[in-house]
Protein backbone atom coordinates (compact mmCIF):
# COMPACT_ATOMS: atom_id res chain seq x y z
CA UNK A 1 0.00 0.00 0.00
CA UNK A 2 2.73 2.42 1.00
CA UNK A 3 4.62 1.66 -2.18
CA UNK A 4 1.49 2.24 -4.24
CA UNK A 5 0.87 5.65 -2.68
CA UNK A 6 4.51 6.61 -3.14
CA UNK A 7 4.34 5.48 -6.74
CA UNK A 8 1.17 7.51 -7.25
CA UNK A 9 2.84 10.61 -5.80
CA UNK A 10 5.83 10.07 -8.06
CA UNK A 11 3.63 9.57 -11.12
CA UNK A 12 1.59 12.68 -10.34
CA UNK A 13 4.66 14.84 -9.80
CA UNK A 14 6.31 13.52 -12.92
CA UNK A 15 3.16 13.98 -14.98
CA UNK A 16 2.85 17.65 -13.98
CA UNK A 17 6.53 18.26 -14.61
CA UNK A 18 6.49 16.52 -17.97
CA UNK A 19 3.50 18.66 -18.98
CA UNK A 20 5.22 21.83 -17.79
CA UNK A 21 8.65 20.99 -19.24
CA UNK A 22 7.32 20.10 -22.67
CA UNK A 23 4.68 22.78 -22.65
CA UNK A 24 4.83 26.02 -24.60
CA UNK A 25 5.97 28.23 -21.71
CA UNK A 26 8.64 25.92 -20.28
CA UNK A 27 11.45 28.46 -20.71
CA UNK A 28 9.83 31.28 -18.78
CA UNK A 29 11.34 32.17 -15.43
CA UNK A 30 8.38 31.11 -13.32
CA UNK A 31 8.01 27.68 -14.88
CA UNK A 32 11.71 26.87 -14.73
CA UNK A 33 11.57 27.72 -11.04
CA UNK A 34 8.35 25.79 -10.46
CA UNK A 35 9.51 22.49 -11.99
CA UNK A 36 12.40 21.80 -9.60
CA UNK A 37 10.20 22.90 -6.68
CA UNK A 38 7.54 20.36 -7.65
CA UNK A 39 10.28 17.74 -8.01
CA UNK A 40 11.57 18.56 -4.53
CA UNK A 41 8.09 18.39 -3.01
CA UNK A 42 7.49 15.04 -4.73
CA UNK A 43 10.65 13.57 -3.19
CA UNK A 44 9.83 14.90 0.29
CA UNK A 45 6.24 13.63 0.08
CA UNK A 46 7.41 10.16 -0.98
CA UNK A 47 9.95 10.16 1.84
CA UNK A 48 7.22 11.07 4.36
CA UNK A 49 4.78 8.44 3.10
CA UNK A 50 7.31 5.62 2.87
CA UNK A 51 8.93 6.26 6.24
CA UNK A 52 5.69 6.67 8.23
CA UNK A 53 3.65 3.94 6.52
CA UNK A 54 6.43 1.34 6.48
CA UNK A 55 7.22 2.15 10.11
CA UNK A 56 10.89 2.86 9.48
CA UNK A 57 12.55 3.60 12.81
CA UNK A 58 13.36 7.31 13.25
CA UNK A 59 16.82 6.16 14.32
CA UNK A 60 17.44 5.19 10.71
CA UNK A 61 15.54 7.84 8.81
CA UNK A 62 13.19 10.33 10.47
CA UNK A 63 10.25 11.56 8.37
CA UNK A 64 10.40 15.17 7.11
CA UNK A 65 7.53 16.23 9.40
CA UNK A 66 9.52 15.16 12.46
CA UNK A 67 12.58 17.06 11.21
CA UNK A 68 10.45 20.16 10.62
CA UNK A 69 8.97 19.88 14.12
CA UNK A 70 12.41 19.52 15.66
CA UNK A 71 13.63 22.47 13.61
CA UNK A 72 10.77 24.66 14.80
CA UNK A 73 11.21 23.78 18.49
CA UNK A 74 15.00 24.22 18.63
CA UNK A 75 15.49 27.46 16.75
CA UNK A 76 17.45 29.15 19.59
CA UNK A 77 19.87 26.22 19.74
CA UNK A 78 20.22 26.06 15.97
CA UNK A 79 20.84 29.80 15.88
CA UNK A 80 23.60 29.51 18.51
CA UNK A 81 25.22 26.71 16.50
CA UNK A 82 24.88 28.74 13.32
CA UNK A 83 26.47 31.75 14.96
CA UNK A 84 29.38 29.73 16.35
CA UNK A 85 30.17 27.70 13.22
CA UNK A 86 29.14 29.83 10.28
CA UNK A 87 29.36 33.43 11.45
CA UNK A 88 32.41 33.11 13.70
CA UNK A 89 34.31 30.16 12.24
CA UNK A 90 33.55 29.96 8.54
CA UNK A 91 33.05 33.63 7.75
CA UNK A 92 36.12 34.90 9.61
CA UNK A 93 38.27 32.20 8.04
CA UNK A 94 36.84 32.93 4.61
CA UNK A 95 37.68 36.62 4.83
CA UNK A 96 41.19 36.00 6.20
CA UNK A 97 41.92 33.35 3.56
CA UNK A 98 40.55 35.57 0.81
CA UNK A 99 42.69 38.56 1.77
CA UNK A 100 45.79 36.38 2.10
CA UNK A 101 45.13 34.78 -1.29
CA UNK A 102 44.69 38.18 -2.99
CA UNK A 103 47.90 39.47 -1.42
CA UNK A 104 49.94 36.46 -2.53
CA UNK A 105 48.33 36.57 -5.98
CA UNK A 106 49.33 40.22 -6.46
CA UNK A 107 52.85 39.37 -5.26
CA UNK A 108 53.09 36.41 -7.62
CA UNK A 109 51.74 38.50 -10.44
CA UNK A 110 54.73 40.85 -10.36
CA UNK A 111 57.10 38.08 -11.38
CA UNK A 112 56.63 35.56 -14.16
CA UNK A 113 58.88 33.12 -12.35
CA UNK A 114 56.73 33.14 -9.22
CA UNK A 115 53.52 32.70 -11.21
CA UNK A 116 54.96 29.65 -12.94
CA UNK A 117 55.94 28.24 -9.58
CA UNK A 118 52.79 29.07 -7.62
CA UNK A 119 50.25 27.82 -10.16
CA UNK A 120 51.24 24.11 -10.15
CA UNK A 121 51.98 24.05 -6.42
CA UNK A 122 48.70 25.85 -5.70
CA UNK A 123 46.72 23.51 -7.95
CA UNK A 124 48.33 20.56 -6.19
CA UNK A 125 47.57 21.94 -2.74
CA UNK A 126 43.97 22.75 -3.73
CA UNK A 127 43.42 19.05 -4.47
CA UNK A 128 44.73 17.94 -1.08
CA UNK A 129 42.53 16.69 1.73
CA UNK A 130 43.08 19.90 3.70
CA UNK A 131 40.49 18.80 6.27
CA UNK A 132 43.40 16.80 7.70
CA UNK A 133 44.88 20.03 9.06
CA UNK A 134 41.94 20.29 11.47
CA UNK A 135 43.48 18.28 14.36
CA UNK A 136 46.70 20.28 14.07
CA UNK A 137 45.00 23.66 14.22
CA UNK A 138 42.73 22.58 17.06
CA UNK A 139 45.88 21.63 19.02
CA UNK A 140 47.56 24.96 18.28
CA UNK A 141 44.74 27.44 18.64
CA UNK A 142 42.43 25.79 21.13
CA UNK A 143 38.99 24.35 20.51
CA UNK A 144 37.02 27.58 20.08
CA UNK A 145 36.18 29.20 16.76
CA UNK A 146 39.70 30.57 16.12
CA UNK A 147 41.02 27.14 15.16
CA UNK A 148 38.03 26.60 12.84
CA UNK A 149 38.68 29.95 11.19
CA UNK A 150 42.31 28.90 10.62
CA UNK A 151 41.27 25.60 9.00
CA UNK A 152 38.83 27.48 6.77
CA UNK A 153 41.42 30.13 5.86
CA UNK A 154 43.87 27.45 4.71
CA UNK A 155 41.17 25.56 2.80
CA UNK A 156 39.89 28.57 0.85
CA UNK A 157 43.35 30.04 0.25
CA UNK A 158 44.46 27.82 -2.64
CA UNK A 159 41.35 27.82 -4.86
CA UNK A 160 41.11 31.62 -4.60
CA UNK A 161 44.85 32.02 -5.21
CA UNK A 162 44.94 29.76 -8.27
CA UNK A 163 41.89 31.43 -9.82
CA UNK A 164 43.10 34.96 -9.12
CA UNK A 165 46.55 34.32 -10.57
CA UNK A 166 45.00 32.71 -13.65
CA UNK A 167 42.55 35.61 -13.97
CA UNK A 168 45.24 38.27 -13.79
CA UNK A 169 46.87 36.67 -16.84
CA UNK A 170 43.66 36.82 -18.82
CA UNK A 171 44.15 39.93 -20.88
CA UNK A 172 45.18 40.00 -24.54
CA UNK A 173 48.43 41.58 -25.69
CA UNK A 174 46.36 44.07 -27.66
CA UNK A 175 44.55 45.30 -24.54
CA UNK A 176 47.80 45.66 -22.62
CA UNK A 177 49.42 47.49 -25.55
CA UNK A 178 46.48 49.86 -25.63
CA UNK A 179 47.04 50.65 -21.95
CA UNK A 180 50.70 51.30 -22.72
CA UNK A 181 49.81 53.75 -25.49
CA UNK A 182 47.74 55.60 -22.89
CA UNK A 183 50.92 55.82 -20.81
CA UNK A 184 49.47 53.72 -17.97
CA UNK A 185 51.95 52.19 -15.53
CA UNK A 186 51.65 48.95 -13.57
CA UNK A 187 49.07 50.08 -11.01
CA UNK A 188 46.66 51.89 -13.34
CA UNK A 189 46.84 48.90 -15.70
CA UNK A 190 46.16 46.60 -12.79
CA UNK A 191 43.17 48.51 -11.48
CA UNK A 192 41.63 49.65 -14.77
CA UNK A 193 42.25 46.63 -16.97
CA UNK A 194 43.57 43.48 -15.36
CA UNK A 195 41.60 43.31 -12.11
CA UNK A 196 38.24 43.86 -13.84
CA UNK A 197 39.22 41.28 -16.46
CA UNK A 198 40.16 38.84 -13.68
CA UNK A 199 36.84 39.20 -11.83
CA UNK A 200 35.04 36.25 -13.49
CA UNK A 201 37.93 34.00 -12.48
CA UNK A 202 38.12 35.47 -8.97
CA UNK A 203 34.41 34.93 -8.43
CA UNK A 204 34.74 31.36 -9.65
CA UNK A 205 37.30 30.78 -6.91
CA UNK A 206 35.20 32.61 -4.34
CA UNK A 207 32.14 30.49 -5.17
CA UNK A 208 34.08 27.20 -4.88
CA UNK A 209 35.46 28.46 -1.57
CA UNK A 210 32.01 29.07 -0.01
CA UNK A 211 31.28 25.33 0.21
CA UNK A 212 34.81 24.57 1.37
CA UNK A 213 34.48 27.14 4.14
CA UNK A 214 31.37 25.47 5.58
CA UNK A 215 32.86 21.98 5.24
CA UNK A 216 36.07 23.09 6.96
CA UNK A 217 34.26 24.76 9.85
CA UNK A 218 31.93 21.79 10.45
CA UNK A 219 34.54 19.04 10.06
CA UNK A 220 37.07 20.84 12.27
CA UNK A 221 34.55 20.64 15.11
CA UNK A 222 34.75 16.85 14.99
CA UNK A 223 38.27 17.29 16.41
CA UNK A 224 37.25 19.23 19.46
CA UNK A 225 34.95 22.16 20.10
CA UNK A 226 33.16 23.99 22.86
CA UNK A 227 29.66 22.67 23.58
CA UNK A 228 28.11 24.64 20.77
CA UNK A 229 28.47 24.54 17.02
CA UNK A 230 27.05 22.59 14.08
CA UNK A 231 29.82 20.00 13.91
CA UNK A 232 29.63 19.44 17.66
CA UNK A 233 25.83 19.09 17.55
CA UNK A 234 25.97 16.68 14.61
CA UNK A 235 28.52 14.40 16.22
CA UNK A 236 26.85 14.37 19.66
CA UNK A 237 23.33 13.94 18.23
CA UNK A 238 24.54 11.03 16.14
CA UNK A 239 25.90 9.52 19.33
CA UNK A 240 22.49 9.94 21.01
CA UNK A 241 20.71 8.62 17.89
CA UNK A 242 18.75 11.88 17.72
CA UNK A 243 18.76 11.88 13.95
CA UNK A 244 16.00 14.48 13.69
CA UNK A 245 18.42 16.97 15.28
CA UNK A 246 21.14 15.95 12.82
CA UNK A 247 18.79 16.52 9.91
CA UNK A 248 17.74 19.88 11.34
CA UNK A 249 21.42 20.89 11.38
CA UNK A 250 21.78 19.64 7.81
CA UNK A 251 18.85 21.83 6.79
CA UNK A 252 20.62 24.78 8.41
CA UNK A 253 23.86 23.87 6.62
CA UNK A 254 22.03 23.58 3.30
CA UNK A 255 20.29 26.93 3.75
CA UNK A 256 23.50 28.63 4.87
CA UNK A 257 25.51 27.09 2.03
CA UNK A 258 22.98 28.09 -0.61
CA UNK A 259 22.64 31.60 0.82
CA UNK A 260 26.41 32.08 0.98
CA UNK A 261 26.83 30.84 -2.60
CA UNK A 262 23.85 32.89 -3.71
CA UNK A 263 25.31 36.03 -2.16
CA UNK A 264 28.56 35.50 -4.06
CA UNK A 265 26.67 34.85 -7.29
CA UNK A 266 24.66 38.03 -6.67
CA UNK A 267 27.81 40.15 -6.23
CA UNK A 268 29.27 38.50 -9.30
CA UNK A 269 26.26 39.51 -11.34
CA UNK A 270 26.48 43.09 -10.16
CA UNK A 271 30.23 43.41 -10.73
CA UNK A 272 30.76 41.38 -13.91
CA UNK A 273 27.62 42.41 -15.76
CA UNK A 274 29.74 43.00 -18.87
CA UNK A 275 30.93 39.39 -19.13
CA UNK A 276 29.32 37.20 -21.84
CA UNK A 277 28.32 34.53 -19.29
CA UNK A 278 26.14 37.08 -17.44
CA UNK A 279 24.22 38.36 -20.43
CA UNK B 1 54.32 19.73 -16.72
CA UNK B 2 57.33 20.66 -18.82
CA UNK B 3 60.88 21.16 -17.63
CA UNK B 4 60.50 24.95 -17.63
CA UNK B 5 57.73 24.72 -15.07
CA UNK B 6 59.63 22.42 -12.71
CA UNK B 7 62.31 24.88 -11.57
CA UNK B 8 59.85 27.61 -10.47
CA UNK B 9 57.64 24.99 -8.80
CA UNK B 10 60.62 23.54 -6.94
CA UNK B 11 61.60 27.04 -5.86
CA UNK B 12 58.16 27.62 -4.37
CA UNK B 13 58.24 24.23 -2.64
CA UNK B 14 61.71 25.05 -1.32
CA UNK B 15 60.45 28.38 -0.02
CA UNK B 16 57.56 26.67 1.80
CA UNK B 17 60.00 24.16 3.33
CA UNK B 18 62.24 27.03 4.42
CA UNK B 19 59.41 28.84 6.21
CA UNK B 20 58.40 25.56 7.82
CA UNK B 21 61.95 24.86 9.02
CA UNK B 22 62.34 28.35 10.45
CA UNK B 23 58.96 28.18 12.18
CA UNK B 24 59.87 24.97 14.01
CA UNK B 25 62.09 26.84 16.53
CA UNK B 26 59.62 29.46 17.82
CA UNK B 27 56.70 27.01 17.71
CA UNK B 28 58.51 24.45 19.83
CA UNK B 29 60.59 26.80 21.99
CA UNK B 30 58.57 26.47 25.19
CA UNK B 31 58.22 22.70 25.02
CA UNK B 32 61.90 22.32 24.18
CA UNK B 33 62.97 24.57 27.05
CA UNK B 34 60.89 22.53 29.52
CA UNK B 35 62.41 19.30 28.24
CA UNK B 36 65.96 20.71 28.25
CA UNK B 37 65.54 21.85 31.84
CA UNK B 38 64.44 18.38 32.89
CA UNK B 39 67.56 17.05 31.16
CA UNK B 40 69.74 19.31 33.33
CA UNK B 41 70.38 22.35 31.17
CA UNK B 42 70.13 25.80 32.72
CA UNK B 43 67.44 27.94 31.12
CA UNK B 44 66.92 31.69 31.35
CA UNK B 45 64.47 32.51 32.86
CA UNK B 46 64.58 29.58 35.19
CA UNK B 47 60.93 29.12 36.18
CA UNK B 48 58.68 27.58 33.46
CA UNK B 49 55.98 30.02 34.58
CA UNK B 50 58.14 33.04 33.69
CA UNK B 51 59.00 31.57 30.32
CA UNK B 52 55.34 31.80 29.31
CA UNK B 53 55.75 35.58 29.24
CA UNK B 54 58.18 35.40 26.35
CA UNK B 55 57.37 34.79 22.70
CA UNK B 56 58.83 31.62 21.25
CA UNK B 57 61.41 33.43 19.19
CA UNK B 58 62.73 35.56 22.08
CA UNK B 59 62.97 32.49 24.26
CA UNK B 60 64.99 30.65 21.61
CA UNK B 61 67.35 33.62 21.19
CA UNK B 62 67.87 33.81 24.96
CA UNK B 63 68.69 30.10 25.06
CA UNK B 64 70.50 29.27 21.81
CA UNK B 65 71.14 25.77 23.12
CA UNK B 66 67.52 24.75 22.58
CA UNK B 67 67.51 25.61 18.87
CA UNK B 68 68.96 22.30 17.65
CA UNK B 69 66.88 20.42 20.24
CA UNK B 70 63.67 21.92 18.87
CA UNK B 71 64.09 19.92 15.68
CA UNK B 72 64.19 16.57 17.44
CA UNK B 73 61.48 16.93 20.06
CA UNK B 74 59.54 13.73 20.58
CA UNK B 75 56.12 15.39 20.82
CA UNK B 76 56.53 18.75 19.07
CA UNK B 77 53.82 21.28 18.39
CA UNK B 78 55.25 21.58 14.90
CA UNK B 79 57.29 18.59 13.75
CA UNK B 80 60.29 19.42 11.61
CA UNK B 81 60.26 18.30 7.96
CA UNK B 82 62.87 15.61 8.54
CA UNK B 83 60.83 14.08 11.37
CA UNK B 84 57.78 13.79 9.14
CA UNK B 85 59.90 12.39 6.31
CA UNK B 86 61.47 9.85 8.68
CA UNK B 87 58.05 8.78 10.01
CA UNK B 88 56.77 8.43 6.46
CA UNK B 89 59.84 6.40 5.51
CA UNK B 90 59.62 3.99 8.44
CA UNK B 91 55.86 3.48 8.20
CA UNK B 92 55.87 3.02 4.43
CA UNK B 93 59.07 1.13 3.66
CA UNK B 94 60.25 -0.66 6.79
CA UNK B 95 56.95 -2.17 7.97
CA UNK B 96 55.22 -5.06 6.26
CA UNK B 97 52.26 -3.72 4.24
CA UNK B 98 49.88 -5.98 6.17
CA UNK B 99 50.97 -4.67 9.57
CA UNK B 100 48.72 -2.24 11.41
CA UNK B 101 51.75 -0.01 11.89
CA UNK B 102 52.26 0.34 8.17
CA UNK B 103 50.93 3.45 6.48
CA UNK B 104 50.52 1.39 3.31
CA UNK B 105 47.93 -0.70 5.16
CA UNK B 106 46.02 2.40 6.26
CA UNK B 107 46.36 3.93 2.81
CA UNK B 108 44.81 0.81 1.32
CA UNK B 109 41.86 0.92 3.73
CA UNK B 110 41.07 4.51 2.73
CA UNK B 111 41.93 3.96 -0.92
CA UNK B 112 39.67 0.93 -1.33
CA UNK B 113 36.70 2.91 0.01
CA UNK B 114 37.67 5.85 -2.22
CA UNK B 115 37.95 3.78 -5.39
CA UNK B 116 34.75 1.80 -4.79
CA UNK B 117 32.88 5.05 -4.11
CA UNK B 118 34.46 6.75 -7.10
CA UNK B 119 33.38 3.97 -9.46
CA UNK B 120 29.82 3.96 -8.07
CA UNK B 121 29.58 7.76 -8.16
CA UNK B 122 31.00 8.07 -11.66
CA UNK B 123 28.78 5.34 -13.10
CA UNK B 124 25.62 6.83 -11.61
CA UNK B 125 26.74 10.34 -12.56
CA UNK B 126 27.26 9.44 -16.22
CA UNK B 127 23.93 7.63 -16.34
CA UNK B 128 22.07 10.57 -14.83
CA UNK B 129 23.83 12.96 -17.21
CA UNK B 130 22.67 10.91 -20.21
CA UNK B 131 19.15 10.99 -18.82
CA UNK B 132 19.31 14.74 -18.32
CA UNK B 133 20.57 15.36 -21.84
CA UNK B 134 17.94 13.17 -23.51
CA UNK B 135 14.94 13.88 -21.30
CA UNK B 136 13.66 17.40 -21.06
CA UNK B 137 11.56 16.75 -17.94
CA UNK B 138 14.54 15.29 -16.12
CA UNK B 139 16.71 18.21 -17.19
CA UNK B 140 14.24 20.74 -15.84
CA UNK B 141 13.54 18.94 -12.56
CA UNK B 142 16.88 17.41 -11.57
CA UNK B 143 19.51 19.76 -12.95
CA UNK B 144 18.71 22.73 -10.65
CA UNK B 145 18.97 20.39 -7.65
CA UNK B 146 22.27 18.99 -8.91
CA UNK B 147 23.66 22.52 -9.06
CA UNK B 148 22.18 23.60 -5.72
CA UNK B 149 23.51 20.49 -4.03
CA UNK B 150 27.04 21.68 -4.76
CA UNK B 151 26.49 24.65 -2.48
CA UNK B 152 25.58 22.38 0.45
CA UNK B 153 28.32 21.10 2.74
CA UNK B 154 27.53 17.45 2.04
CA UNK B 155 30.28 16.26 4.33
CA UNK B 156 28.05 17.23 7.24
CA UNK B 157 26.05 14.16 6.26
CA UNK B 158 29.00 11.82 6.73
CA UNK B 159 28.56 10.89 10.39
CA UNK B 160 24.85 10.37 9.92
CA UNK B 161 25.21 8.10 6.92
CA UNK B 162 27.66 5.95 8.84
CA UNK B 163 25.38 5.62 11.84
CA UNK B 164 22.31 5.11 9.68
CA UNK B 165 23.91 2.27 7.77
CA UNK B 166 25.43 0.92 10.97
CA UNK B 167 21.91 0.72 12.45
CA UNK B 168 20.79 -1.57 9.62
CA UNK B 169 23.93 -3.64 9.92
CA UNK B 170 26.15 -2.25 7.18
CA UNK B 171 29.63 -1.37 8.36
CA UNK B 172 33.17 -1.01 7.15
CA UNK B 173 33.86 -0.24 3.52
CA UNK B 174 30.41 0.54 2.17
CA UNK B 175 29.35 3.56 4.29
CA UNK B 176 32.61 5.36 3.49
CA UNK B 177 32.20 4.47 -0.17
CA UNK B 178 28.72 5.95 -0.21
CA UNK B 179 30.09 9.27 1.03
CA UNK B 180 32.83 9.11 -1.58
CA UNK B 181 30.30 8.22 -4.26
CA UNK B 182 28.09 11.15 -3.28
CA UNK B 183 31.00 13.59 -3.48
CA UNK B 184 32.26 12.39 -6.87
CA UNK B 185 28.73 12.10 -8.25
CA UNK B 186 27.84 15.76 -8.80
CA UNK B 187 31.03 16.99 -10.45
CA UNK B 188 30.61 14.12 -12.92
CA UNK B 189 26.94 14.92 -13.57
CA UNK B 190 27.60 18.60 -14.18
CA UNK B 191 30.71 17.98 -16.31
CA UNK B 192 29.10 15.20 -18.35
CA UNK B 193 25.97 17.24 -19.09
CA UNK B 194 28.17 20.07 -20.32
CA UNK B 195 30.26 17.63 -22.35
CA UNK B 196 27.36 15.77 -23.94
CA UNK B 197 25.91 19.13 -24.98
CA UNK B 198 29.21 20.44 -26.33
CA UNK B 199 28.73 19.40 -30.01
CA UNK B 200 27.44 22.47 -31.80
CA UNK B 201 24.57 22.75 -34.23
CA UNK B 202 26.81 22.35 -37.24
CA UNK B 203 28.13 18.99 -36.06
CA UNK B 204 24.65 17.75 -35.19
CA UNK B 205 23.39 18.88 -38.59
CA UNK B 206 26.23 17.08 -40.30
CA UNK B 207 25.20 13.85 -38.58
CA UNK B 208 21.65 14.45 -39.73
CA UNK B 209 22.81 14.77 -43.34
CA UNK B 210 24.49 11.37 -42.89
CA UNK B 211 21.05 10.21 -41.67
CA UNK B 212 22.62 8.89 -38.48
CA UNK B 213 20.28 7.44 -35.86
CA UNK B 214 19.98 8.86 -32.35
CA UNK B 215 22.05 5.94 -31.12
CA UNK B 216 24.84 6.63 -33.57
CA UNK B 217 24.69 10.30 -32.69
CA UNK B 218 25.34 9.38 -29.08
CA UNK B 219 28.16 6.88 -29.59
CA UNK B 220 29.92 8.62 -32.47
CA UNK B 221 29.51 12.29 -31.61
CA UNK B 222 28.21 13.17 -28.16
CA UNK B 223 30.14 10.63 -26.11
CA UNK B 224 33.55 11.29 -27.73
CA UNK B 225 32.96 15.04 -27.53
CA UNK B 226 32.27 14.79 -23.80
CA UNK B 227 35.60 13.13 -22.97
CA UNK B 228 37.64 16.26 -22.11
CA UNK B 229 34.84 17.42 -19.80
CA UNK B 230 34.55 13.97 -18.24
CA UNK B 231 38.24 13.81 -17.39
CA UNK B 232 38.22 17.28 -15.84
CA UNK B 233 35.31 16.20 -13.63
CA UNK B 234 36.96 12.89 -12.79
CA UNK B 235 40.04 14.68 -11.50
CA UNK B 236 37.89 16.89 -9.25
CA UNK B 237 35.76 13.90 -8.29
CA UNK B 238 38.57 11.61 -7.20
CA UNK B 239 40.15 14.07 -4.79
CA UNK B 240 36.68 14.83 -3.42
CA UNK B 241 36.13 11.08 -3.03
CA UNK B 242 39.33 10.73 -1.03
CA UNK B 243 38.36 13.59 1.27
CA UNK B 244 34.97 11.91 1.69
CA UNK B 245 36.52 8.60 2.69
CA UNK B 246 38.82 10.32 5.20
CA UNK B 247 36.00 12.34 6.74
CA UNK B 248 33.91 9.17 6.85
CA UNK B 249 36.51 7.68 9.16
CA UNK B 250 36.52 10.59 11.60
CA UNK B 251 33.27 10.74 13.55
CA UNK B 252 32.82 7.10 14.50
CA UNK B 253 36.36 6.39 15.57
CA UNK B 254 37.32 4.03 12.76
CA UNK B 255 40.28 1.79 13.54
CA UNK B 256 42.12 1.98 10.24
CA UNK B 257 42.66 4.42 7.41
CA UNK B 258 44.16 7.90 7.06
CA UNK B 259 41.31 9.49 9.01
CA UNK B 260 41.79 7.03 11.86
CA UNK B 261 45.52 7.76 11.91
CA UNK B 262 44.89 11.50 12.12
CA UNK B 263 42.47 10.93 14.96
CA UNK B 264 44.82 8.57 16.81
CA UNK B 265 47.74 10.97 16.46
CA UNK B 266 45.52 13.73 17.78
CA UNK B 267 44.10 11.84 20.75
CA UNK B 268 47.31 10.15 21.92
CA UNK B 269 49.47 13.26 21.52
CA UNK B 270 51.58 11.98 18.65
CA UNK B 271 51.60 14.90 16.24
CA UNK B 272 54.15 13.23 13.98
CA UNK B 273 51.65 10.44 13.28
CA UNK B 274 49.00 13.02 12.34
CA UNK B 275 51.40 14.85 10.05
CA UNK B 276 52.56 11.66 8.38
CA UNK B 277 48.94 10.64 7.76
CA UNK B 278 48.23 14.08 6.32
CA UNK B 279 51.17 13.86 3.95
CA UNK B 280 50.33 10.25 3.13
CA UNK B 281 46.83 11.35 2.13
CA UNK B 282 48.26 14.27 0.15
CA UNK B 283 50.62 12.01 -1.78
CA UNK B 284 47.82 9.52 -2.43
CA UNK B 285 45.59 12.30 -3.78
CA UNK B 286 48.38 13.60 -6.00
CA UNK B 287 49.07 10.09 -7.33
CA UNK B 288 45.40 9.47 -8.10
CA UNK B 289 45.12 12.76 -9.99
CA UNK B 290 48.41 12.06 -11.80
CA UNK B 291 47.17 8.61 -12.91
CA UNK B 292 43.94 10.17 -14.23
CA UNK B 293 45.94 12.88 -16.03
CA UNK B 294 48.06 10.21 -17.66
CA UNK B 295 45.00 8.24 -18.83
CA UNK B 296 43.44 11.50 -20.00
CA UNK B 297 46.48 12.40 -22.10
CA UNK B 298 46.69 8.94 -23.68
CA UNK B 299 42.95 8.75 -24.39
CA UNK B 300 42.62 12.24 -25.81
CA UNK B 301 45.70 11.78 -27.97
CA UNK B 302 44.31 8.54 -29.42
CA UNK B 303 41.06 10.35 -30.11
CA UNK B 304 42.94 13.13 -31.87
CA UNK B 305 42.12 15.79 -29.28
CA UNK B 306 45.28 15.90 -27.20
CA UNK B 307 47.47 17.86 -29.59
CA UNK B 308 49.09 19.91 -26.85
Amino acid sequence: MAYLIALAIWAAGWFINAKLANGPQSDTRGISLLIPIIFGITIVAMWEVLVTMLGVSPIILPPPSMIAARFATSIPMLWADFEQTILKGALTGYIVGMIAAFAVALLADRSDFLTKGILPVGAFMAALPIVGTAPIFVKWLGSDWESKAAVVAVMVFFPILVNTVAGLKDTSAMQRDLMRTYGAGYWPTLFKLRLPAALPFIFNGLKIATTLALIGAIVAEFFGSPTVGMGFRISTSVGQLALDMVWAEIVVAALAGSAFYGAMAFFEKRVTFWHPSQR
Amino acid sequence: MNIKGIIPALTVVGFILLIWTVAVVPMNAHLTADQAQRDGLVMTPEAPRDRQDFAGLTLALKNPAIIPLAYNLERPRLPSPHQVAAELYTTVFTKAPTSRRSLVYHAWVTLSATLLGFVIGTTLGVMLAVGIVYNRTMDKSVMPWAITSQTIPILALAPMIIVMLGAIGIQGLLPKSIISAYLSFFPVVVGMVKGLRSPDGMQLDLLRTYSASANQGFWKLRLPASMPYLFTSLKIGISAALVGAIVGELPTGARAGFGARMLVGDQYGQPIVTWAALFGAAITAALLVAILSFIEKRTLRRMGMGAV
